[in-house]
């Protein structure tokens, strides 16, 4: 897992590996269950609707299977430019 | 002929405008976006996440190669900290004829609000918020499409 901006503050970190159940299957599954790690997570995560994930480094909607994502990162709406 | 940089050194527009100039081409567009002292702002923090940024700058520009035929474009995106009136981001686009050339600029500078994994943090004095996206970024991306 990568977050950036506010999610990397909230979770307290930038990185960390995971290895969810069968039942994650989606972004936002795993939104769900990165939720119940810690109390920084369930902050962080707490609305996915401001958030946005990218797996393998492409940007996906959130109801996007998880498949065989080796990297996936959630960050808020960019703002750069 | 394809130049991305993310770097943390400042934007030199006297060799990035050269580097394009020298391909060429008839019609030279560029963008130069520079931080706002909105509001009393005293720092911008610009994090991205390296290797999708590079990636999804390079798309862009292939993007826009095809459809304009152009001949060459630079996209440098500064990061880390900045005070206001530093050059945060610089486009060039040359093109045999100005229209491809203006057109695919405005269209990457679009675009790289959109596309682009990059998040900005403005400080006034002793607090930090981050910036929040913009939906006139959408609508202005999406009119490409």
């Amino acid at each position: 897992m990568l977050y950036f901006a506010w999610v990397r503050e909230g979770v307290g970190s930038g990185e960390e590996q995971v290895d969810p159940p069968e039942a994650v299957v989606s972004v936002a599954d795993l939104i769900g269950w990165l939720a119940e790690r810690s109390a920084g997570h369930a902050t962080a995560l707490a609305n996915p609707a401001k958030l946005r994930a990218a797996i393998d480094q492409r940007f996906v909607p959130l109801d996007t299977p998880l498949g065989s994502a080796r990297e996936v990162a959630l960050f808020p709406p960019v703002t750069g430019g | 002929m394809i130049r991305v940089s993310v770097q943390p050194a400042p934007i030199d527009l006297g060799t990035e405008i050269a580097g394009v100039e020298a391909k060429g081409a008839g019609a030279i567009a560029s963008f130069t976006g520079t931080v706002r002292g909105d509001d009393g702002v005293t720092e911008l923090m610009l994090e991205h996440y390296p290797g999708m940024t590079e990636g999804a700058l390079v798309a862009l520009a292939e993007q826009a190669m095809d459809r304009w035929g152009l001949m060459a474009v630079t996209m440098v995106h500064r990061i880390g900290p900045m005070e206001p009136g530093d050059r945060i981001v610089f486009i060039a686009t040359a093109a045999a004829h100005r229209a491809a050339a203006l057109e695919s600029c405005a269209y990457l500078i679009d675009r790289l609000k959109t596309d682009a994994p990059f998040w900005k943090r403005e400080r006034r004095g002793d607090s930090a918020a981050w910036v929040e996206a913009r939906g006139s970024d959408e609508a202005a991306a999406e009119r490409w499409d």
